[in-house]
């Protein structure tokens, strides 16, 4: 009965947690999972928890019994017995531990090998057989690549490159990353400059990207929508404006955008917005911003500005913020390597701003869903 | 007129200060340049929690945040919480031990001085155009030369110099420990303190040289351009994690080894009971020690070693819990059955119980290493290294300064105030704390300077600096107590609190000689075993006579001055526009240095002696003052 009261105790503790846990906000927060691998970490925090929570309640109801029953009375001045201790506790102490930690190490080890499994490793491995076996006729090679998505996923001071493999029809996102719902996506992690670390919490754990070597992970997402990742690792002035969004999308309506994003960028039919396109190329935009497969890396390709979300990953999407981003992209967020262009009038910055907007790839339909979400 | 007959030469207090090799002098130079450190590093908190107050804020700018994060985090550890810790090693453990010093006190200053110089020449990044700014880790590349600025040199040769001196301070202790018992005091008969001062020392020497190894890595990439951890020239940034972590997960041990120490010494004499287990303790400590070695990776869980790597790195940490409990548990089993005095002190020490066990158990959870792949780098690793440095290291440090300060200077703090005190500290830290465990959970990376609206972070993080104000207020009122006891308190004499362990046999004030004869120790707690079988004092082991005392040296001052202007000629290299030319600061630095430490080697000193005469006239005067 005394350990079922306990427990009672313990409960609005955990009500508690819980309640603050429903602050976080959906698709960012950890404690509210939507894909698997997220799901298992959560699984296994929970477990961890309630193995701790046998050690919190040890320690803490022998506390409370030491200090309130053992207190010195006024006026008592015998010592208490010298005790040495106990070996019999001591043994025990340092055994009941061992089993809990062999609770948590079973799923620490095969929870490891579970996240770092992106697959990739598997199919090249299987395409190497295919070699062997049947001297390959690439087009079964291919199909096997079809297996797991692969995307790079390159961080930069301060924003995002995603590069789609696809063969041939290879493209590059930047800041949004696009995934199908339902699948395994692996991702390849890269850094240009200084470390990163690639963070999407409601759907998998980090991993770091680091200049010089490759790392590897993967996610899925259960359900469709648009999810908050952040970098994880301190990368300068302006590591806690480095955010990025992944969106998850039906696999029908993924691959309508991947066909999109791999086409050529088109003149736009409105004056104003070709005005802008002019600026776009006099300015030497393209020297750093692609607009499709062309044009430098030196900053986020242009090629879905339209859908974006956000501003250099944290404004708010509107012609002011953008113009004053142009303007004086420095004041905005400190440390980023955008030059400023204070010189360009009104007009060229309607035209600009303009231009911009209609760099769309994502079906309306499927935007107006993502939104309505 | 006693004070005449000790000094042979008459001496100014600066000079007596800047020359002194007596390790109580030492440890009061310790406690205040650590206390000092410890208020800047605090109050950068204070704005950094200010900045995060609200979503958007603009308080500071992310450079400037980021500077304050990583000062913070270099000065509470190197320049606070290590000193502050050195303090009360220098002065209790040879108390502890029944030694008349430590067994190199011209050693002792040096490491007093490299540690200040240096903590000094970090300090000094401010006025050259901002301090470090790549965190208290420094990895590169965002601290190589590409991406750091010059705060990072500051950060690479002050902590070079500095880290020499806690180098040598460590070996010191070792041989102190090892060689200066009083007779009788074996080593399973020592106090726990001075095993933990043992232990952390022997970290000490293994662990902040492949610090001073990788600082000179990086001091090469950055002045002299090596490509140690340049990627694209053969480079790899990876390695610098490894051996700042090979350092730095030993450095957390070496600061909360000597905290356990001093809980250890504390809990038993208000417990008015024997420390229980004391066997088990030694051994846990001892544990400890080895398996801080074996952990490092833990902090790297996300970089990408490979999952057999992460596997056993993970339970290697996960097995560190158990000596952690074993002391835990016989904290607890020392209280029971005691008689328990709350004041001050022993609130810190067994508050800490719980609070620590609450920082070691989201450190287990922290070891699953596929879990820390949500853990790392976000605010519930924040929230757990508080735990255990200030629930866990401060509140071990509160706890001793109340109980060591009547035998440092004489009286005893203000009681009322010192528990108003710590009920404030303890409110605000959970306060400041344990909603960053969420926070952590909910999406917030560490190391943000500021987080958008909405992101249901607003209200925690409101709560979080409201609980540092809190804080805040308890720190200031512990430094209105230390003045108001000063002006108030009644003198105490040597033993106000019924000790145990020997420091509590010595006179107050401690005369320079610490013990006049050699106290003869019989027990574990020796002060106590006389106190039952015999009269309550210690029995000599030797006659009253002549006692050889080390002379004071100016030398110490000069060699880290020397060391200080060298590692400020070396960021002169980096410097644009430099005034003279570096190579001539370097030099000037390497000639006061090298030429001290000749003049040291050639000038012989065979100390003084106090004489037999005044020993016991100066016993007999604090006799009737205690």
């Amino acid at each position: 009965m005394n350990g079922l009261r306990r427990l009672f105790k313990f409960a609005p503790f955990m009500a508690v947690f819980l309640f603050l846990a429903g602050c976080g906000e959906r698709r960012l927060t950890a404690l509210d999972p939507m894909g698997p691998q997220s799901q298992w970490i959560y699984d296994n925090m929970i477990l961890s928890l309630y193995v701790m929570a046998i050690v919190i309640i040890v320690v803490f109801v022998l506390f409370f019994i030491v200090v309130i029953r053992f207190r010195h009375k006024e006026g008592d001045n015998e010592y208490p017995e010298q005790v040495h201790g106990s070996t019999k506790l001591e043994v025990a102490w340092t055994v009941i531990p061992l089993f809990l930690l062999a609770i948590l190490a079973v799923p620490t080890v095969t929870g490891q090998f579970y996240l770092s499994n992106t697959g990739l490793e598997a199919q090249e491995a299987e395409n190497e057989e295919e070699v062997d076996e049947e001297e390959l006729d690439a087009e079964s090679a291919e199909e096997l690549g079809d297996d797991v998505m692969k995307i790079t996923a390159t961080g930069h001071q301060f924003w995002w490159q995603f590069d789609y493999d696809f063969g041939d029809d290879s493209f590059t996102a930047g800041n949004e990353v696009y995934v199908p719902v339902d699948t395994k996506v692996a991702f390849v992690l890269e850094a240009e400059d200084v470390m990163h670390s690639f963070w999407v919490p409601a759907l998998a754990g980090k991993v770091d990207n680091i200049p010089g070597i490759e790392n590897y992970m993967w996610l899925e997402a259960s359900e469709p929508g648009v999810y908050k990742g952040k970098c994880a690792e301190l990368c300068g002035p302006s590591h806690a404006l480095m955010d990025f969004r992944l969106v998850a999308l039906e696999q029908d309506e993924f691959d309508e955008w991947a066909t999109a994003m791999q086409e050529e960028e088109e003149a736009p039919t409105e004056s104003l917005a070709n005005e802008g396109r002019e600026i776009f190329e006099e300015q030497s935009c393209l020297n750093c911003h692609a607009v499709d497969g062309d044009g430098g890396a030196m900053g986020p390709s242009l090629a879905n500005f339209g859908d974006r979300e956000t501003i250099a990953n944290y404004l708010e999407v509107n012609d002011e913020n953008l113009k004053a981003w142009i303007q004086d992209p420095q004041s905005l967020k400190q440390g980023n390597n955008m030059p400023a262009y204070p010189d360009l009038s009104d007009e060229e910055l309607d035209a600009l701003v303009a231009y911009l907007n209609q760099l769309e790839k994502l079906d309306p339909e499927t935007k107006e869903g993502l939104e309505r979400d | 007129m006693v004070r005449e007959a000790t000094n042979t030469l008459q001496k100014s207090v600066l000079w007596d200060w800047l020359t002194t090799v007596d390790h109580k002098k030492l440890a009061v130079l310790y406690l205040i340049s650590g206390t000092l450190f410890f208020l800047k590093a605090g109050l950068m908190a204070v704005f950094m929690r200010i900045q995060l107050m609200f979503p958007m804020n603009d308080f500071l700018s992310g450079q400037t945040f980021n500077e304050f994060i990583t000062m913070h985090g270099t000065i509470m550890l190197f320049l606070a919480a290590t000193p502050l810790l050195f303090a009360f090693m220098n002065y209790i453990v040879p108390l502890q031990i029944g030694a008349r010093d430590v067994a190199f006190p011209f050693v002792n200053a040096l490491g007093f001085w490299l540690f200040f110089f240096g903590g000094i020449l970090v300090s000094l990044s401010w006025f050259f155009g901002g301090a470090p700014d790549a965190g208290w880790t420094s990895y590169v590349p965002l601290a190589s030369r590409d991406y750091g600025g010059l705060g990072i040199d500051f950060y690479v040769l002050g902590l070079q110099v500095s880290g020499i001196g806690t180098l040598v301070s460590g070996i010191n202790f070792i041989v102190t420990i090892i060689n200066m018992r009083a007779p009788g005091m074996t080593m399973m008969r020592m106090p726990l303190f001075c095993w933990t001062t043992l232990v952390t020392s022997i970290l000490i020497v293994f662990a902040f040289t492949p610090l001073a190894a990788g600082l000179a890595l990086l001091m090469l990439d950055r002045m002299f351009d090596g490509m140690f951890f340049i990627p694209g020239e053969g480079g790899n940034v990876v390695i610098w994690q490894h051996i700042f972590w090979i350092f730095g997960h030993p450095e957390v041990y070496i600061l909360v080894l000597p905290a356990f120490g001093m809980i250890s010494e504390i809990i038993p004499t208000f417990s008015k009971k024997r420390l229980f287990g004391y066997t088990a303790m030694v051994f846990a400590t001892l544990i400890i020690g080895f398996l801080g070695f074996m952990v490092w990776m833990h902090h790297m869980f996300t970089v990408g070693i490979g999952p057999i790597a992460n596997s056993v790195f993970a339970i290697a940490t996960m097995i560190i819990g158990i000596p952690t409990g074993i002391k835990i548990f016989n904290w607890l089993f020392t209280m029971w059955g005691g008689k328990l005095t709350f004041n001050t002190a022993m609130l810190c020490a067994s508050s800490f119980v719980p609070t620590f066990v609450l920082g070691g158990v989201t450190g287990v959870m922290l070891a699953m290493a596929p879990v820390d792949h949500l853990y790392h780098d976000t605010y519930f690793v924040v929230a757990h290294f508080h735990y255990i440095i200030l629930g866990g290291i401060v509140l071990g440090l509160i706890g001793a300064t109340f109980y060591w300060y009547p035998k440092m200077f004489g009286h005893k703090l203000n009681e009322t105030l010192g528990k108003i005190m710590f009920w404030m500290f303890y409110v605000g830290f959970h306060l400041t704390f344990f909603v960053q465990h969420i926070l952590g959970l909910i999406g917030m990376p560490r190391r943000v300077y500021t987080y958008l609206e909405d992101q249901g972070m607003d209200t925690m993080n409101m709560i979080s600096t409201i609980g540092a104000f809190v804080m805040s207020a308890a720190i200031i009122l512990l430094v209105v107590n230390i003045v108001y006891s000063a002006m108030k308190s009644p003198r105490e004499g040597g033993d106000p609190w019924d000790g145990r362990t020997l420091e509590w046999a010595t006179p107050t004030p401690v005369p320079e000689y610490n013990f006049a004869q050699t106290p003869q120790v019989r027990s574990l707690d020796p002060l106590f075993y006389e106190k039952i079988h015999g009269d309550g004092t210690m029995k000599p082991a030797e006659p009253i006579g002549d006692i050889h005392m080390p002379n004071g040296s100016i030398y110490p001052f000069t060699i880290s001055l020397g060391l200080f202007f060298a590692g400020f000629g070396f960021i002169m290299l980096n410097m644009e526009n430099a005034i003279i030319s570096p190579w001539i600061v370097i030099a000037v630095g390497g000639i006061i240095t090298f030429g001290s430490m000749a003049l040291h080697s050639v000038k012989e000193d065979h100390g003084y002696h106090i004489s037999k005469e005044t020993v016991e006239q100066m016993e007999k005067e604090v006799g009737t003052n205690g």
